[in-house]
């Protein structure tokens, strides 16, 4: 069945990295790319060329800054000296000038920088925003299949993880990549300003910068794979032992599992060390290198300067911008190391830790934008619910919700719009299923409900109930044969009108984060208090509602964990009761409560049942022996109908299933 | 706070101690640098000495490698501390929940307690590497520079003091505003997946309601309310670096003004070279990029507070039931009293969940627990085991207060087999021994035969070798039910309770279950809870609970004469009235 295929979802330890994070593959990133940031431009063309034009005159303004240095000494500070020496006069006026230009520069830049950081900001987090609605918007269009077909760990991480790397890469990795870029290009520029010789000499070592950090990643690498496995299998030991802690404590096997733990833990421990202390190892080496770089650029500029003419300004200004660079290489590695510690993923080195994060958000942006490939679910029909009136023998559409509905079906062929009523008479012809093309689940099904008439499904587990209810409000499509509403083919009624029309009730509840109060009402959005609680009480859910800490206003967390199974499933019949609809799915709904309870709420189902027809799966008994038909089911085919006494009399699959006289049944595994 | 995280550093504090120091030297190392180029710039340079400038370079390398040696140190200790207060810390917590009791596990969430201590150890250890790597070698190059700056020139110096003041201000201003926001808009963000989650796990309800329009909408409301916080936030984080490179060219600006004045000298009288010059501006940089990494480490701290807050919760956590000081070591038999109990979840103010229950059950007797759902038949048959001690009145078990036993023989004597049980990943064989480790291949057998396991068991193809999967995955509800059984009568006890543990059986194997309890173990005691009168109607006694009280105690003909809720349960599965055993 369906609904069983569905994994368990797990957020919790596993989000953050716990298990091993292979370095993501994605078919084409220059794709994914482009339409990232295709994305980006359609609603912020404008700010993107703002930032642009910011970048570039603060890389201007950055150039002139650091030129000054060689200025300031070769222009000024030297001349004055000699003149100073020679007793002249010196003259502060031409140097003051000077430094008030490069402050104008500076101030230039630093404007320009905030306006680009500011603006930035803006583009990103509404970037952002505009792709997490998009996708929930779209994921929410998506069919029940792509649910079913997906594990819902999956589906959230694509919003946990994926959402959460993009969001890094946007607001993170893509502004500090900028900056260093600015940073680079104005550097670069200036050396080569300065003197070229040097620059390539520069250039020469930060490849070798690169190169030694990019061996030494490798080579921690091993010890970062080992780190996650015991990582993983600590997270997953601790994840098992507390989820059955009790269990632990009812068979006093504490002791044992401490024994274990630290075995375990020990392994991390030492795996953790010894990674840590090699990519530990990379900042030093980086720093030095640097360092050794300025020894190496100082002896080629001493030659040179000796052998040319290169002014002690030239030398200085470049021996700064050397520091400049280095100096931002190692904050820029100090950056990446918080963010690699936040992202358990490689080593420190600033830019393949850069261009690692863009891959990884770049395989994240893959799998959103795959979500937001899949293809919606489509809707073709045109026949709709709505409330109607009697008038004159006529059936007349009204605004106000009457108690009565009818169809509204439109005729292309001839314009006519004709109202038939809503009475739910569903019928079953010769309908081919399967959840795949090559296996079907359900075999040639015929039923009949007339309207107001209570069908019950009864067979075992895999028998293909569930899976007729799927197809009655179109969750999923037949393969073949054909299903009809009150006569009219339901693949020409609108999905929204043909799912407001039965209100269901599911074996698994799922309750939303909110009151109480809130969930009921889920049903009817517009309800009012009065007829919330008028729904509690025919669920029979009023008392204990009224016994929680804060009555209908209480909070639910956490898919109402609060609460016992079966008060949730009585608050799930609230939901389906207030919503008051033509006709109803029960798919095992009273399965959790116990029988005497469910005797009570039964009295208020039948209630809800009165007049509605109603598809029924239960296993129990009680709840389907008053049906006006009993469906039962074999693996996808029905193999016995009629009404209770009848199939008793056929002494059939219902009567051993009825008395108990059967032979043992084999284990399914659920 | 800090103190208990400080205590988990344990045998790696001298470690942690030394850590640092190697960064100070890596450092100091560092800080010579600056002038040695100060010095090739003046006489190297402008004296054109080549010579000059090559034992200086040599020089330089040779502090350079002296500071890769310190690095490396540092990155070695660093890694073993805080690699080892992870350790210590995951190490305390586990040993501390083992000691926990159910009350103490109610009050952290599985989920709860698993991220503690997985992500927010993480987080605490990378904290702490960090702040190893970083606390002493930012404001340690801070220093040094800054004392360096002094000993070139005073007066220039001054300037950088003025301009790290103001910037620690504000950066502080900055910091604190924005880290608060942080938390707010990720306690949000957190809660804006929680609702995807519902989403996804409850699309069914969502489209058979065809709420999609208003779950977008809600979303929508959300994430728009997010994005504001977010650039709230981020605007204010983003000022920092341009404020930064304002404070630069400023401090760069007027050095190379005053600089100048000085090197050039009133009358000749030069009190400042180039190279130093020089040498102070690249000062500048280090100052400014040390105090950026402050704040830096100051972001990174707060963050981690909640982490380190919830990680001292659960290892200051004192557990609700210990044992007493002279324990009773043996049970004499399987009696069980209620005097008076009255029990309640939450101390002191908490609704009673049982009320003034009075109970008698003789040793081998079997007793039926029946009643509706909520009715608190779990709560009475926990307080057995003493997995929750009592409000009031007492709990006696072989004629002795539960209170005084030693916890350990007392639950080897009651098994209770859990209304939401567990089995682990590993073998059956493996499982079935958590009830006693020492049970042979025979005894293991044997407690699957009286759970009627055996017959499935005997079916897979490893049979008692087959691996179970965490959580018991790959075995059926009904198959795990009866292995959850097998392994609490291994412990071989004078009470086994079975907390609603035949339910997803099928009624026949149900029936067979029971029977064979009473024909091999008939000395034991049993209590067992079920949903179906079936289960329980051929119990010695009865228990008919309702809303916390003991409503009905006797045999299921006196309960069918004389107790109204019993004979309408009864009524209500009976006239025939069976499941369709389909779970098997």
């Amino acid at each position: 069945m369906a609904q069983e295929q569905v994994k368990e979802v797990k957020i919790g330890p596993g989000r953050h990295g716990g298990r091993g994070m292979p370095r993501p593959r994605i078919k084409d990133p220059g794709r994914v790319l482009s339409r990232l940031f295709a994305f980006l431009f359609q609603s912020y063309a404008l700010q993107m060329v703002v930032v642009a034009l910011c970048i570039i005159v603060s890389v201007f303004a950055n150039i002139q800054g650091t030129l000054f240095t060689r200025t300031l000494i070769d222009s000024y500070i030297t001349p004055m000296m000699d003149a100073s020496r020679s007793g002249a006069a010196v003259d502060y006026g031409p140097l003051a000038r000077a430094i008030a230009r490069v402050a104008g520069f500076y101030a230039i830049g630093v404007a320009a920088a905030c306006v680009q950081a500011i603006t930035m900001v803006y583009v990103s987090q509404g970037t952002l925003k505009r792709l997490r609605q998009m996708l929930f918007a779209h994921m929410e269009r998506l069919p029940v299949r792509y649910f079913d077909t997906h594990a819902h760990g999956d589906i959230m991480s694509i919003y946990t993880n994926d959402i959460d790397t993009l969001r890094q890469m946007i607001s993170q990795s893509v502004p500090q990549l900028l900056n260093s870029a600015i940073t680079i290009v104005s550097v670069l520029v200036s050396m080569i300003f300065l003197n070229v010789p040097l620059t390539i000499l520069t250039i020469l070592m930060v490849v070798v910068m690169l190169l030694s950090s990019a061996a030494a990643t490798k080579a921690s690498g091993r010890n970062f794979i080992a780190q996650q496995k015991n990582l993983g299998a600590v997270n997953g030991y601790i994840e098992e032992m507390i989820s059955g802690q009790k269990v632990v404590k009812v068979f006093c096997h504490e002791d044992e599992n401490v024994e274990r733990f630290d075995e375990l833990n020990e392994a991390l421990y030492q795996s953790a060390f010894k990674a840590q202390t090699f990519s530990g190892f990379l900042g030093p080496i980086n720093a030095q290198l640097g360092n050794v770089s300025y020894v190496l650029c100082a002896l080629a500029g001493g030659a040179i300067a000796l052998t040319s003419d290169m002014t002690a300004g030239t030398a200085a200004a470049f021996f700064l911008v050397l520091v400049q660079l280095f100096g931002r290489l190692s904050v820029g590695s100090l950056a990446s190391f918080l963010t690699f510690n936040k992202n358990f993923s490689m080593p420190i080195n600033q830019v393949s830790m850069q261009f690692n994060s863009i891959i990884m958000a770049l395989a994240g942006a893959d799998r959103v934008f795959s979500l937001m490939d899949e293809t919606p679910e489509t809707d073709d029909g045109y026949v709709s619910l709505v409330n109607v009136d009697e008038r004159d023998g006529e059936l007349v559409e009204s605004e106000k919700r009457t108690g009565r509905w009818g169809w509204k079906h439109y005729h292309k062929a001839d314009d006519t719009t004709t109202y038939v009523p809503q009475e739910g008479d569903i019928t079953f012809l010769g309908v081919d299923f399967g959840y795949t093309d090559e296996k079907m689940v359900l075999h040639d099904i015929r039923l009949h409900a007339k309207p107001g008439e209570k069908i019950a499904l009864v067979g075992s587990t895999g028998a293909g109930k569930t899976t007729i209810t799927n197809l009655i409000n179109r969750f999923y499509d037949i393969q073949d044969g054909k299903i009809r509403y009150d006569n009219i083919n339901i693949n020409k009624i609108k999905k929204a009108d043909l799912r407001l029309s039965f209100g269901m009730v599911l074996q698994d509840t799922h309750l939303f984060t909110g009151t109480v109060r809130e969930n009921i009402r889920y049903g009817k959005l517009d309800a009012t208090d009065e007829e919330v609680v008028a729904a509690a009480k025919l669920a029979n859910a009023d008392g204990f509602i009224r016994r929680l800490p804060q009555g209908y206003d209480t909070e639910l967390h956490g898919d109402g964990a609060n609460l016992s199974q079966g008060q949730r499933q009585l608050l799930a019949i609230a939901r389906a009761a207030i919503a008051d609809p033509p006709a109803l799915i029960l798919d095992e709904a009273t399965s959790s409560i116990d029988t005497r309870t469910e005797k009570i709420v039964q009295d208020g189902m039948d209630k809800l049942m009165k007049g509605r027809t109603t598809f029924v799966i239960a296993h129990r008994l009680s709840t389907i022996r008053n049906s006006d038909c009993i469906l039962v089911m074999d693996q996808g085919r029905i193999i016995e109908s009629g009404t209770h006494e009848e199939l008793l009399a056929m002494k059939g699959r219902y009567y051993q299933l009825y008395t108990g006289n059967r032979p043992e049944t084999e284990e399914r595994k659920n | 706070m800090i103190r208990t995280l400080a205590k988990q550093i344990g045998e790696f504090k001298w470690i942690a101690i030394i850590s640092p120091l190697f960064m100070i030297g890596e450092v100091i190392f560092e800080m010579i640098i600056p002038v040695l180029m100060g010095q090739i710039v003046d006489r190297g340079i402008y004296g054109r000495d080549l010579s000059f400038i090559g034992t200086t370079g040599l020089k330089m390398v040779i502090v350079a490698l002296c500071g890769l040696c310190c690095g490396m140190l540092g990155a070695y200790t660093r890694a073993k501390a805080s690699a080892g207060l992870g350790r210590n810390l995951r190490k305390a917590m586990f040993d501390n929940v083992q000691t926990f009791s159910f009350a103490n596990i109610d009050r952290f969430s599985t989920s709860g307690l698993i991220t503690r201590m997985t992500t927010d150890v993480t987080n605490i250890q990378n904290a702490f590497q960090m702040l190893l790597a970083m606390a002493v070698r930012a404001p340690g190059s801070m220093i040094v520079a800054m004392c360096m700056s002094f000993y070139l020139s005073a007066r220039l110096a001054g300037i950088y003091l003025v301009a790290v003041i103001f910037l620690a201000i504000v950066l502080f201003i900055i910091t604190k505003t924005t880290t608060k926001y942080f938390k707010q808009v990720f306690e949000k963000y957190d809660a804006l997946n929680e609702s995807v989650q519902e989403n996804v796990t409850a699309i069914r309800v969502v489209k058979s309601y065809v709420r999609e329009e208003h779950e977008i909408s809600k979303f929508d409301r959300a994430a728009e309310n997010i994005c504001r916080m977010f650039i709230s936030a981020e605007k204010r984080v983003v000022t920092i670096a341009p404020l930064m490179s304002a404070t630069v060219y400023t401090c760069i600006l007027l050095i190379s003004w005053i600089g100048a004045h000085m090197i050039i000298g009133v009358g000749g009288g030069s009190t400042l070279t180039t190279g130093e010059l020089m040498s102070l501006l690249t000062y500048c940089m280090n100052i400014l990029m040390s105090l950026m990494m402050v704040s830096i480490i100051f972001v990174m701290l707060t963050m981690s507070e909640a982490s380190a807050r919830r990680i001292v919760e659960v290892i200051e956590e004192k557990s609700t039931i210990g044992n007493p000081a002279d324990p009773v070591m043996e049970v004499a038999d399987g009696s069980i009293v209620f005097d008076h109990v009255m029990f309640s979840y939450r101390e002191g103010s908490g609704e009673p969940v049982l009320k003034d229950i009075c109970l008698s059950i003789r040793p081998g007797e079997s007793i039926g627990i029946i009643g509706g759902t909520g009715s608190a038949k779990s709560s009475l048959v926990n307080l057995i085991s003493r997995l929750y001690d009592v409000t009031d009145g007492r709990v006696l078990v072989g004629g002795v207060d539960v209170r005084d036993y030693d916890m350990e023989v007392l639950r080897n004597q009651v098994a209770v087999v859990l209304q939401k049980n567990v089995l682990f990943s590993g073998t059956i064989y493996e499982n079935l021994r958590w009830g006693d480790p020492d049970a042979t291949d025979e005894e293991c057998r044997r407690a699957c035969r009286l759970a009627c396991a055996d017959e499935f068991i005997e079916k897979l193809p490893e049979q008692y070798d087959t691996r179970i999967e965490q959580g018991g995955s790959n075995v059926s509800g009904g198959q795990k039910q009866r292995l959850c059984i097998a392994r609490a009568l291994l412990k071989k006890p004078k009470i086994l309770i079975l907390d609603d543990s035949t339910s997803a059986v099928d009624t026949a194997t149900d029936e067979k279950i029971r029977r064979a309890f009473a024909e091999e173990i008939p000395e034991t005691t049993r209590l067992i809870i079920a949903q179906r009168v079936a289960s329980v109607e051929n119990c010695d006694r009865i228990i008919v609970m309702e809303d916390g009280q003991v409503c009905g105690f006797g045999t299921h003909s006196e309960l069918l004469e004389n107790n109204t809720i019993y004979r309408e349960v009864y009524e209500s599965q009976t006239g025939g009235d069976r499941d369709f055993d389909e779970k098997g």
